[in-house]
């Protein structure tokens, strides 16, 4: 389990997070939702130890990030964030094969081969493992780098706004994936997505964050409401029932 | 950074500097129409305090437009190659028309500054495909290719102090019939500014400029020539000046974020009230003699841009 | 076109052919005892800073990730050329021939490992923040050049030859005790940061990348930077301002070897540079003579070489 507490963030001087506490869950696909600016993209750093929190503390499976020791915690929580602009040249395989390095330093296995291939698979990049990532399109880049964090095989998988620049199929075709990873392999997914109908679709839990705080959460038949959020993005929402699932309607 | 700070600062910098110097020259003076007083002012004051302006405008633009069409913070003017032709050309001026007035020597230097240039962009052309990082390499590379060509003439002909001191920034000697070359810079200076819209589009990368409808391959061609033709008026004419093509651009980004349009502005003022204030304070420390601007700039602008960074890196 | 391996091979065989040559090549019964007593230190001094400074412009650049910055920027040889033209301009040249080489030699790389020390002190203390650290270099590195040259140019024209030759490298002069300092400085840096070679590769990513699978990337950078301020400093040192080297032997081995894996790249960038240095004081001897310094044989031929590396590749695309 992921917990935060009482987490505290600054940048000169205004508050990017203001005293946020959070239980994640294990095996759920929990989504960050906000408005721009609210935080969501800090606070997925701040778990993850790619920032340092100005107060506060963050505990993963019981002991605090400070006391983990950086490749240990490599094998439990990966984090693939917005924009990842590298200067070497890489094949497909190359970039997944990285994310084995917690595991192997660089000496892959047998084994680790293997695991990259699964990830390859997932991710439907087989056609395209042998290309240099700079003659892929965005969202073909995109789909390589969550098949290196899926490669990296960790329990916890943070993703910071993981469909940007993705298509809707390829969209679709990474939530149903990460639904998959937390069904099948009981992953803990935490996402930071924009689009409120994809984190209702396929998402467990929702964390609503608005100027530093939590403004909301709890479970997504609870947070997709209209009354709740027109409060948060300040629209005049419609939820319709499609299928499974609440679809808003803000437009 | 504001900028309308700046302005005043520039307007109230340039003021002062029209009546500094060894020769008195009083306001009182000037509205009285003196002749000596008015002598003094048209014919080295006022084309001091102009090139001083000129030029840091042009380098502190072409530093920021550099930066932009590089993607890449470390340029400065002097990676586009061209002062290294530069100062090939006055090697040249110096050994073999030794004779000719110092006008006809800038000429020179001018043109072999053109040459590198083109042959830059010529070669450029051929690696169009590789990004924006390989225009400063190959910048560099070709300049280092020109530099060493003129130190080893230069070696032998222990020709390495005269350069040396030519290229020292200094603005002492600007007088009537030794600085014109500067104002072929204007042109261009004004041209960066009707371009830099472009310019930060080409900034973004070529695809989001092309996605735009730019032609991006003639953008980077039209500022690295921009950046070019600046860049060698003032070394010839003035010498070199450090930082104005390299950290002020980047102090303003710092303060002011990356948008081209509305960091044009403050840079060239930053520019040219920074330089304005180091020849002041120049003509001032040891009055009556002269500090060169290389020194004060170097010396000043190392505290001030210090300062700016550590209180930046918050 | 070969693979990596090969390529290495090749380069490996091209360094021992060059240094061959160099040792042998004008050697006759008389003289070979005397020539190979000057030849066997200047072939030993010219590969050791060849792969020193090799070995830290690449792993300058990887944590940077900017293909045009080599350790330079960080201000070292501003300082060093301030440090020789300060003591001519002060003391006086006889003065400095007086206090002898090991004297300025040590005095310089304390100067500059200091100076190192106290800007990377100075920025670090909260985060690592590369950017501010480069720039700060650069305006050091200007503030030391601008004072250099205005010294420069008040000088006495025949002290100004002095601090000239101090300004171009060259192998001519080692001394002997300064080299075995040299070696055991370098070797001790490499020790150092062997162990941590392999993350090196990782850290290419970007630091988020790094991080997230497991490297403690703000303390490699640090000891990056440590290992590059050292490594730099004795080779400049001991030979005058040597980093442009490393900004050809970088990209000529990126576009020969095409590898970003550093297990090759560093050793190949090693190989490189030594034979970039060997040939260039082969031609820079033999066929000029002495006339020429070296870094004006390397900085025309390898830039040309590069140029041309670089356009083959365009026309292949």
């Amino acid at each position: 389990m992921i917990e935060v507490k009482n987490v505290v963030k600054e940048y000169n001087g205004f508050k990017v997070l203001d005293n946020i506490s959070l239980k994640i869950n294990k095996g759920m696909v929990t989504s960050f939702i906000g408005p721009n600016g609210a935080g969501k993209s800090t606070l997925l750093s701040i778990i993850s130890r790619l920032i340092d929190r100005d107060g506060g503390e963050v505990y993963i499976d019981g002991k605090e990030i400070r006391d983990w020791d950086s490749g240990e915690l490599a094998r439990k929580i990966s984090i693939l964030k917005q924009f990842n602009h590298i200067n070497i040249r890489l094949t497909v395989r190359e970039l997944v094969s990285f994310g084995r390095f917690p595991y192997s330093q660089g000496r892959l296995t047998k084994e680790d081969w293997q695991k990259v291939d699964e990830a390859i698979r997932y991710m439907k990049l087989e056609d395209i493992q042998h290309k240099y990532l700079d003659n892929l399109s965005g969202g073909q880049k995109q789909r390589a780098f969550i098949a290196m964090v899926i490669a990296q095989d960790t329990e916890y998988i943070l993703l910071d706004e993981p469909l940007n620049n993705l298509d809707i199929k390829h969209s679709v075709d990474i939530m149903k994936t990460l639904r998959r990873l937390a069904n099948e392999l009981g992953k803990t997914i935490i996402i930071v997505i924009h689009d409120i109908n994809f984190a209702s679709c396929y998402s467990d839990y929702i964390v609503v964050l608005n100027n530093g705080r939590i403004a909301e959460e709890g479970r997504v038949d609870e947070i997709l409401r209209e009354e709740v959020l027109e409060n948060i993005y300040e629209l005049k929402f419609s939820i319709q029932n499609i299928g499974n699932n609440r679809i808003c309607v803000y437009y | 950074m504001k900028g309308h700070y700046l302005l005043i600062a520039l307007i109230v910098l340039s003021l002062i500097s029209l009546f500094i110097g060894v020769k008195e020259v009083s306001i009182k003076g000037v509205i009285n129409l003196e002749y000596d007083e008015l002598r003094i002012l048209l014919l080295s004051r006022i084309p001091r305090l102009l090139s001083i302006i000129v030029a840091g405008m042009g380098i502190s633009i072409s530093g920021l437009i550099m930066q932009s069409i590089t993607q890449n913070k470390f340029v400065s003017p002097t990676t586009a190659g061209t002062i290294d032709s530069a100062k090939l050309g006055i090697l040249v001026s110096l050994i073999a028309y030794s004779n000719s007035s110092t006008i006809i020597k800038m000429l020179i230097s001018f043109v072999f500054a053109l040459g590198g240039s083109f042959l830059f962009l010529g070669i450029l052309k051929k690696v169009k495909h590789r990004g924006a990082v390989i225009i400063p390499l190959v910048g560099i590379m070709l300049g280092s290719v020109v530099d060493s060509i003129t130190t080893f003439f230069a070696y032998r002909n222990d020709m390495i102090q005269n350069i040396t001191a030519w290229l020292q920034g200094d603005f002492s000697m600007i007088i009537k019939g030794r600085y014109e070359l500067l104002y072929v810079t204007i042109p261009f200076v004004i041209l960066a500014f009707l371009y830099a819209n472009r310019f930060t589009l080409a900034g973004m990368g070529e695809d989001i400029s092309t996605n735009l409808g730019l032609n991006y391959n003639r953008i980077v061609g039209i500022g690295l020539v921009i950046v070019s033709i600046i860049s060698a008026s003032v070394v010839i004419t003035v010498g070199r000046i450090p930082f104005l093509g390299l950290i002020i651009p980047n102090i303003i980004s710092i303060y002011r974020g990356d948008n081209l349009n509305t960091n044009i502005v403050p840079t060239i003022l930053m520019g040219s009230s920074f330089l304005l204030f180091c020849d002041i304070l120049g003509r001032l420390i040891i009055y009556p003699y002269e500090i060169p601007i290389s020194l004060t700039v170097g010396v000043l602008g190392s505290i001030i841009f210090l300062y700016l960074l550590f209180r930046g890196n918050r | 076109m070969m693979n990596v391996k090969s390529k290495l091979y090749i380069l490996l065989i091209a360094f021992i052919v060059l240094v061959m040559l160099f040792l042998i090549i004008g050697l006759n019964s008389y003289n070979w005892k005397y020539a190979l007593s000057r030849r066997i230190p200047k072939i030993m001094a010219i590969i050791l800073i060849g792969s020193s400074i090799s070995f830290s412009s690449t792993l300058f650049q990887t944590i940077t990730n900017n293909r045009i910055l080599t350790p330079s920027v960080l201000g070292l040889d501003s300082l060093y050329m301030f440090i020789q033209t300060f003591i001519v301009f002060v003391f006086g040249s006889m003065k400095m021939a007086y206090l002898g080489k090991n004297f300025n030699f040590l005095v310089s790389v304390i100067l500059m490992v200091l100076f190192s020390v106290i800007i990377f002190l100075m920025l670090f203390k909260k985060k690592n923040n590369i950017f501010f650290l480069l720039l700060f270099g650069m305006v050091f590195g200007t503030l030391f050049q601008s004072l250099t040259s205005f010294m420069q140019v008040l000088i006495d024209p025949n002290e100004f030859l002095v601090i000239q030759n101090r300004s171009f490298v060259s192998f001519n002069n080692i001394n002997m005790d300064l080299l075995w300092i040299a070696i055991i400085g370098v070797f001790l840096t490499a020790i150092y940061i062997f162990r941590h070679i392999g993350s090196l590769d990782v850290m290419s990513l970007g630091r988020d990348n790094a991080i997230s699978l497991g490297v403690n990337y703000d303390v490699q950078v640090k000891r990056v930077l440590i290992v590059v301020a050292v490594l730099v400093s004795i080779s400049t040192a001991l030979v005058g301002p040597i980093t442009f080297l490393g900004l050809l032997v970088i990209n000529i081995s990126r576009e020969f070897i095409k590898t970003y894996k550093h297990k090759y790249l560093i050793p190949g960038s090693m190989l490189i540079g030594s034979i970039i240095l060997v040939g260039g004081q082969l031609i820079a001897e033999r066929i000029m003579k002495f006339e020429t310094p070296i870094g004006v044989v390397i900085n025309f031929l390898g830039g040309i070489y590069f140029i041309y590396l670089i356009l083959r590749e365009g026309k292949a695309i």
